[in-house]
């Protein structure tokens, strides 16, 4: 019998600036790829991610960074839903993201960060790659 | 009792979504878990909100749950959108407009899709709102999917329920009172800032009084659940209490507790028997093959299908 399980991810979008455009066209290509996803639109706190991650119980949580903040955001998430015991549920994210600072991220523990040109494909090939087989079990 | 009931029941919000996770997820060991919850369920107030697509059942309910915690009682919220048919996935977006209650601890929102279920619900509904229940919400509300006619499925979860419609339908009234108006305890004309709002009461007052004089009384609230601060919530908020100790005396409540038990008992049993009405139909492709072939009409078919389920 086929996995009953279905994958369930948050995209949010973190901070300051407006920019949801990307944001939008994941949720939406992640939703044609057959996973449930929660939007929670514009300008959430680390806080609000973290608790709605945990009541969603999703298994990723994707941000959409544009602000050039993405050095503060993504610890400040990682924490929060460390702090919720809710340090399983991978942190990926896609955004303006100079090259220098991808090392650093992935040391924090964000599992991937999808640079402006990434195709959404990518992201859903990414998604079946990794969380997919944690489903499995 | 399983560790898992017991930190649910002491409101551990990880353990409670986890739970709701597997339960739509249909993993027999949720169910487990379900039952060891069931005897100290039944305590939270279940408030239905549902409406027309676009009605503003979200904004709503956003503004019904600022009330409640004013009021200091702990609210569950299950948001329900709908699935697509197409690619199985589904953007769950309801939590947009709630999103200022995300950090208080007094709210848990969950949002589910429908997964090909029809009614405005999806089948995991009243499981998840069993699981807020047990974790000690005192008012669980569910929001349905943007309904039209007959996807009142939701009058089987609540106590009360509140359909939500907007002002401007006009002859689109006219098309729910076959439907959703019917299963209203409270009607809502929301943005009803907008032209033609008391057409809309007065189009559904006539309604109402065609249901004849031994109908229970139904309010009318108009809402601009937009403003700030939100119009007609209060009133909302009566109309509600109103109608809930309208049904409170103990021979209703025993009434209404029996249609509860029965729609939650009828939906687990409608869904054992579709399973194993598939599984049975999955192990006869040599039926399915001859209704294909015309050798064997389907309804003989399903009745030889029926007699192997329902042998002892």
């Amino acid at each position: 019998m086929s996995n009953p399980r279905k994958i369930r991810i948050l995209v949010a979008k973190p901070g300051l600036d407006g920019h949801d455009r990307g944001a939008k066209v994941v949720a939406r290509a992640l939703s044609d790829a057959g996973y449930e996803v929660v939007y929670t639109g514009l300008h959430q706190t680390p806080e609000m991610i973290a608790a709605a991650a945990v009541q969603e119980s999703v298994d990723a949580v994707g941000l959409s960074i544009m602000s050039g903040a993405h050095m503060t955001l993504f610890p400040a998430v990682i924490d929060a839903l460390k702090a919720r015991g809710a340090g399983d549920v991978l942190v990926f994210g896609g955004g303006i993201v100079p090259d220098d600072d991808l090392a650093p991220l992935r040391a924090i523990g964000v599992a991937a960060i999808f640079k402006p040109g990434a195709t959404t494909q990518e992201i859903v090939d990414w998604v079946e790659a990794t969380i997919r087989p944690k489903l499995a079990s | 009792m399983s560790t898992r009931a017991a930190r649910i029941l002491a409101g551990d919000q990880r353990t409670g979504a986890r739970l709701m996770r597997d339960l739509d997820d249909g993993l027999p060991e949720a169910i487990e878990v379900q039952k060891a919850l069931f005897p100290s369920t039944g305590r939270a107030f279940v408030l239905g909100v549902t409406g027309n697509p676009g009605a503003g059942k979200s904004t709503v309910v956003d503004v019904l749950i600022e009330r409640y915690r004013r009021q200091g009682k702990r609210v569950g919220v299950v948001a329900v959108d709908p699935t697509s048919p197409f690619s199985g996935g589904a953007i769950l977006g309801d939590r947009i407009r709630m999103q200022r209650h995300a950090t208080d601890d007094g709210v848990f929102i969950r949002s589910l899709a429908t997964r090909g279920h029809l009614g405005g619900l999806s089948r995991s509904t009243g499981d998840v709102a069993l699981v807020l229940d047990a974790m000690g919400y005192d008012i669980v509300i569910i929001e349905t999917v943007g309904v039209g006619q007959d996807e009142i499925e939701v009058v089987g979860q609540a106590d009360t329920t509140v359909v939500v419609t907007v002002p401007g339908l006009g002859d689109e009234i006219q098309a729910i009172k076959a439907g959703i108006l019917e299963i209203a305890d409270v009607l809502v004309v929301n943005k009803s800032d907008r032209e033609g709002a008391d057409n809309s009461v007065r189009h559904l007052i006539t309604m109402l009084e065609l249901r004849g004089h031994d109908a229970t009384p139904v309010e009318i609230v108009k809402t601009v659940a937009t403003s700030h601060p939100a119009q007609g919530i209060d009133d909302l908020i009566l109309a509600i209490e109103r109608h809930h100790a309208r049904g409170s005396s103990a021979s209703d409540a025993a009434a209404r507790k029996k249609k509860r038990a029965r729609a939650q008992l009828g939906d687990v049993l409608h869904d054992r028997l579709r399973r194993a009405a598939d599984a049975a139909l999955a192990a006869h492709p040599d039926l399915v093959e001859q209704v294909a072939s015309r050798q064997l009409d389907p309804y003989s078919a399903a009745d030889t299908i029926a007699r192997t389920l329902l042998k002892p």
